[in-house]
């Protein structure tokens, strides 16, 4: 795949090159929360083990998604912050950046997330999102040695 | 980039990749042949074809919803629909229709004029219990069940047992939402 380089760790953020150099990490989680997925290509900074640092990235997905549909300014219902919900009521948020980095999220009905960190100047990536998800498909869901809710390898 | 609209059930099928209609019927057939000889009770042939429809559906919902690009569904008899024109004919090549809504809109009947998995097909009067086409059900189940859906699914008419059409009954029994997988401790 073009789209991601090398996994070389340096200390200061390389700027976007030509050649798109851009991610830093990938996730995909499952609607239980257990990580299918971590792939790391520059993480200069690692500050919680495995396990945590998963259960954090999920926990903060659900949390800001919770969020995002409590404070819709366009919809009727609202529940109490922390109710589970149902899942066609809510919007979803697909992006968030900082000065350092930029994550892009995709939920599918099925509950995958794929997670996308990168470089913060990096477009819109829905599109390459949907494209992560198709190859999931096609190479992961249709493999019949996979059982569905274990880690891909 | 604005989102990308559903595409309509003609349009996957024609980009899917295909097998052969006979190859397909008759694999099947094979399949339900090696069932009842391996447990013989027809009851537990049943059984067996729900759970791996089920298996099935759990799996081709993520197919299903990475091709067709349809977003959530607002409520159950958009899903309905969806199902009998996107999904029946993206995977089967034929087309249900929805029928039968109860009052509350939690049950309805897919109706489905031809069935590509039984072409050749007789019951004989050993197997008068089987639910040749159950492996349907299960995938329906499964597949719904992976987007937060608890359903009941089950045959009301079936052609090989001497009725018209075959028709499914496909009964919402509850939504499940999401919920915070981690203890709050922990």
């Amino acid at each position: 795949m073009q789209f991601f380089g090398g996994s070389e760790i340096s200390p200061s953020l390389p700027a976007p090159t030509a050649s798109g150099n851009n991610a830093l990490m990938m996730y995909v989680f499952n609607r239980n929360g257990i990580c299918l997925l971590y792939r790391e290509w520059n993480r200069p900074l690692r500050t919680l083990n495995a396990q945590q640092d998963h259960k954090l990235m999920f926990g903060l997905l659900f949390s800001l998604k919770s969020l995002t549909a409590k404070m819709d300014p366009t919809s009727m219902d609202k529940g109490n912050l922390g109710v589970p919900q149902l899942p066609r009521q809510g919007c979803s948020f697909h992006s968030f950046h900082t000065n350092t980095y930029k994550l892009s999220f995709m939920e599918t009905p099925s509950g995958i997330k794929i997670i996308l960190v990168t470089h913060p100047r990096t477009g819109d990536l829905r599109e390459p999102l949907k494209y992560i998800y198709n190859l999931y498909v096609e190479h992961v869901v249709k493999n019949p040695l996979y059982t569905p809710g274990t880690l891909i390898k | 980039m604005p989102p990308v609209a559903p595409r309509s059930g003609d349009a996957i099928f024609a980009n899917v990749e295909r097998v052969n209609a006979e190859l397909f019927t008759l694999t099947y057939g094979a399949i339900v042949r090696q069932l009842l000889t391996d447990l013989e009770e027809v009851e537990e042939v049943n059984k067996q074809l729900d759970q791996m429809g089920y298996n099935i559906g759990v799996r081709l919902i993520d197919e299903f919803l990475a091709k067709s690009h349809v977003s959530r569904c607002v409520d159950f008899k958009e899903t309905a629909e969806v199902i009998a024109k996107v999904g029946f004919k993206m995977f089967l090549g034929i087309t249900a229709t929805v029928t039968n809504w109860d009052a509350e809109g939690t049950s309805c009947s897919l109706v489905l004029e031809d069935n590509p998995l039984v072409d050749f097909v007789e019951l004989p009067d050993t197997c008068q219990g089987l639910y040749y086409c159950n492996i349907l059900s299960g995938v329906i189940r499964g597949a719904l069940e992976m987007v937060s859906m608890k359903t009941e699914v089950t045959w009301v008419r079936d052609m090989l047992r001497g009725d018209d059409a075959y028709e499914l009954q496909v009964k919402l029994l509850k939504q499940v939402p999401e919920e915070y997988p981690y203890k709050d401790d922990e």
